[in-house]
């Protein structure tokens, strides 16, 4: 019967490969823009040497004694301008000479005004005599795989294979829907198993580039750690692509046109950009919506993406998010087979 | 098979009826198309036609009636069917950033036999945009890519659906060109139309349908026989009420058929307009009235279908 090149499932595939490879916009997103945000986030909160924070004081002799710690810059400054400099940000921290001591005034709930608390105390009281209990030395340790970069790569990762599956699945389908392509595929002999069959394995194709391209300029540029198997890796890729694509192609199966299809998306996708911990840990949400915020399947994937990369887990470790996973892959796949419209 | 079946029949419907929410679109239709002829469903926008179509091509299913095409049915041979069939639905748009070759082989590869790629290139005398995207095909271009991508499986029974509507007359009269030829390498050809003309230039035979339903069904040239008359002569009276004309006097001249009156526009059906004509003058002087409009014209199937709805197509 027919020979590979001329099989209609191939000619399906290298159809999309073609399509996508044409379209200047879908490169941008699916290969630039990943690559910038990284670059972009590993800029901003590349690591730098400690701060200096700078206070004030009311007196210069307090000025002078803030001065000698190494990591405080103190002016002298009275109190109305220096409670203005405290609001509009200028200092963290402002010593006023009460007669019976000094009051710090600083706000509490910003990590850097309390760590100039620290700080401004112990010159203050040391300046004024007090000696040390216990002799105290640092070791400074500054490793890769603790810094904010090492953690925002694994989850721009599953962002980028969220993103990609479902506008790609999505809106090529939705797009053939509204330009009733798809009512003329339906009409040829062509078996519908292999048009749905056919996004994915273009999709897993342009998987391989984009996961190859996006981690090799995060362990170049930034020296990003690989802690656990890239084999395994590259299933866990493999397998978050997979699941997303069947959400997307649930999120395809009834719109009928490009615009419904967008939102639609966005609708699906908004709560796990906010949840799912791409740029801060998603443990950070209150408790009572864990169980829902686990249970996103950007969640699992981001999850498991940092267990290999960052702590050198197995897949046995990995066990629960690789079910929740596949769980939405089975789930969306087999519901948007029961409600696709195929015209 | 069931007895009474036509073994040369390419396509029978019997007692088809589909219902939408609010409409009867198809309303109890039989029809037999005959292998190896070129048959016409024409009718005004919202006729039933392109429902009726779509049933036959197995796109849509009936809420009664027996759909056979080559002797098989939907139900049972659905795979079978589609291998043997080719379609051209109206308004498919292709892919804009394939190129014509790209989009023929894609369908060409649906099919276990058929006609090689740029077999069907040359068909649709796309040649010069073998390699060209489709987003840069004009109407008339882009309606023969869908042709092509019809024709590409080598089918015996070809579905065109209003395939020159929305195109220039030169597309139009190219796309003509087209279906001659592919009637004339044998194939079965339906097609769904609201240009008479058409119809009347490509067609064996014809059903006119309106409201779901076939109200009449021949040749073209049967079909205009039937109005009475070869010519339609039409004529309308200056400044004077419609109703002065004596239309007993005008269908009593030997050689007139038929009279109507259309908005002060009277339209008479005659056998020989060289004979009938000056008695029409005569007759009209007569009675002492001014023409402020005379034309003639060969009857049309358009003349046909206002014969028997008194509408013309474009009402709708």
């Amino acid at each position: 019967m027919n020979s590979f090149p001329t099989s209609s499932l191939w000619q399906l595939t290298s159809v999309r490969f073609r399509l996508f490879l044409r379209e200047p916009e879908a490169i941008f997103w699916t290969f630039a823009f990943p690559i910038l945000l990284a670059m972009g986030l590993g800029i901003a909160f590349r690591n730098r040497p400690a701060d200096v924070l700078q206070v004030g004081a009311t007196t210069p002799q307090l000025t002078q004694s803030l001065a000698a710690d190494k990591g405080l810059t103190a002016v002298t400054i009275d109190e109305p301008e220096g409670t203005h400099a405290l609001a509009t940000g200028r200092i963290l921290l402002l010593a006023i000479q009460e007669p019976g001591g000094v009051v710090y005034k600083y706000d509490d709930t910003n990590p850097d005004a309390r760590a100039a608390r620290l700080l401004a105390d112990r010159a203050i009281q040391s300046a004024a005599g007090r000696q040390d209990a216990v002799r105290a030395t640092n070791a400074l340790v500054h490793e890769t795989g603790s810094r904010y970069i090492d953690f925002v790569v694994p989850g721009l990762l599953g962002m980028n294979l969220m993103g990609s599956a479902m506008w790609g699945l999505c809106f090529s389908i939705v797009e053939a829907r509204q330009k009733k392509l798809l009512k003329r595929m339906v009409a040829s002999p062509m078996p519908r198993w292999q048009y749905l069959m056919s996004f994915l394995l273009a999709r897993l194709a342009m998987l391989v580039l984009e996961v190859i391209v996006f981690l090799g300029f995060a362990r170049l540029a930034f020296g990003v750690p690989f802690r656990g198997s890239l084999l395994e890796l590259g299933f866990l890729c493999v397998l978050t692509s997979l699941s997303f694509s069947a959400l997307g192609l649930l999120t395809a199966s009834r719109a009928k046109t490009t615009e419904a299809a967008s939102g639609l998306m966005n609708l699906v996708m908004l709560p796990m950009w906010i949840l799912s911990g791409i740029f801060f840990s998603a443990t950070r949400f209150p408790v009572a919506i864990q169980p829902l915020v686990r249970a996103l399947p950007l969640t699992a994937a981001i999850d498991a993406l940092r267990g290999n990369m960052l702590q050198g887990m197995n897949l046995g470790q990995l066990a629960a998010p690789v079910g929740i996973l596949t769980a939405w892959l089975a789930v969306s796949f087999a519901a948007s087979l029961r409600i696709f419209r195929w015209r | 098979m069931k007895n009474g079946t036509n073994r040369d029949a390419a396509l029978s419907l019997r007692g088809l009826r589909k219902a939408y929410a609010d409409v009867l679109a198809v309303d109890g239709l039989d029809l037999e198309v005959v292998r190896g002829e070129c048959f016409g469903l024409l009718g005004p926008n919202g006729a039933g036609k392109t429902t009726t179509i779509e049933i036959c091509e197995g796109l849509t299913t009936a809420d009664a009636g027996e759909v056979e095409l080559l002797g098989l049915c939907w139900g049972a041979d659905a795979n079978a069917l589609r291998q043997r069939i080719g379609i051209q639905l109206q308004e498919t748009q292709f892919p804009d950033k394939l190129t014509v070759e790209e989009t023929l082989r894609l369908f060409r590869s649906f099919y276990h036999r058929g006609i090689a790629v740029d077999e069907s290139i040359r068909i649709a005398q796309l040649e010069e945009k073998h390699s060209g995207r489709v987003g840069g095909l004009s109407g008339g271009q882009k309606q023969r890519l869908a042709m092509a991508c019809a024709l590409v499986g080598d089918p015996e029974l070809l579905f065109l659906d209003e395939p020159t509507t929305g195109l220039d007359p030169q597309a139009r009269r190219h796309l003509w060109d087209l279906v001659d030829e592919l009637k004339r390498a044998g194939r079965t050809i339906i097609l769904t139309t609201h240009y008479m003309d058409e119809a009347e230039r490509l067609c064996d035979r014809v059903a006119i349908m309106d409201r779901g339903r076939i109200i009449a069904q021949g040749t073209p040239k049967a079909l205009i026989a039937s109005t009475g008359g070869d010519h339609i002569v039409e004529f309308a009276i200056a400044g004077q009420e419609s109703a002065w004309v004596d239309a007993a006097l005008l269908t009593a001249l030997s050689g007139v058929q038929s009279h109507r009156v259309d908005a002060g526009l009277h339209q008479l059906a005659v056998s020989e307009l060289h004979t009938s004509v000056p008695r029409i003058f005569a007759a009209l002087e007569e009675q002492g009235l001014q023409l402020s409009e005379f034309r003639t014209h060969s009857a049309t199937l358009e003349d046909v279908f206002v014969g028997l709805t008194g509408r013309t197509l474009r009402d709708e």
